[in-house]
């Protein structure tokens, strides 16, 4: 499968929106640098997001997160993983792909 | 594993190539192979060896050297893309007709080629960019 990897915030270009319009069933989506801010819980994207949730992983880049003070505001069920997981992902899925 | 890395953003423009850099660690930490990194565009911008942030400000162009040192990587920065923003060692310099040389320790000046040859020999190739 694939990672795909979204560092925009949703709120400033269309690559998260593009992405879970695209991203394969299975398929992980892992949020990095602005991208976290489509982690947030209750924004314009969310309900997308987390609509998406039953065919796509997402995860957020905990590092990313915390340096944004959005730790603790993240979507349920989004899985929060630092550097050594962003790696892993990378072994997991046999491809990755940067929305840049 | 064997990963490549390429690095398309200079260091204190964006967070990519700090995003690059950590990557590259915690997949060295965990045992992984780095076949090479590739910096193209401005991330040829880490490669310039006078960089000279303030001293409490993180240090991006001698962290990859030293990182390079430690796990002997092939950090390679794109000869036509380095041309373009003053980036060139000796040879480089000499070839140019310029009267400096600014290149990194580590760091070494080739082709796409490389990047080419990064993503076959590789399992994975990971862009980091804006």
């Amino acid at each position: 499968m694939m990672l795909h990897t979204v560092n925009k915030s949703p709120f400033e270009k269309n690559s998260l929106n593009s992405c879970l319009n695209c991203a394969a069933e299975g398929s992980t989506i892992l949020l990095i640098e602005d991208g976290v801010y489509g982690a947030l819980k209750g924004s314009s994207i969310a309900d997308k997001v987390q609509a998406a949730m039953g065919k796509v992983t997402v995860c957020a880049l905990g590092p990313d997160l915390a340096a944004r003070g959005i730790a603790d505001k993240v979507i349920d069920g989004i899985k929060v993983v630092d550097y050594a997981g962003f790696v892993a992902l990378s072994v997991e899925n046999d491809k990755v792909q940067a929305w840049l | 594993m064997k990963f490549t890395i390429q690095v398309n953003e200079g260091p204190y423009q964006h967070q990519s190539s700090d995003t690059a850099y950590q990557f590259t660690r915690a997949a060295l930490e965990a045992g992984h192979e780095i076949f090479r990194v590739f910096f193209y565009h401005d991330g040829v911008n880490n490669a310039t060896r006078l960089t000279t942030p303030p001293q409490d400000d993180r240090n991006v162009v001698t962290r990859w050297s030293e990182l390079a040192e430690k796990h002997n990587l092939d950090l390679v920065v794109c000869v036509a893309a380095a041309q373009r923003r003053g980036i060139a060692d000796a040879d480089e310099s000499k070839r140019n007709g310029k009267d400096a040389d600014n290149l990194a320790p580590g760091f070494r000046i080739s082709g796409l080629g490389q990047l080419i040859e990064g993503g076959i020999q590789s399992d994975r190739l990971v862009v980091f960019g804006d």
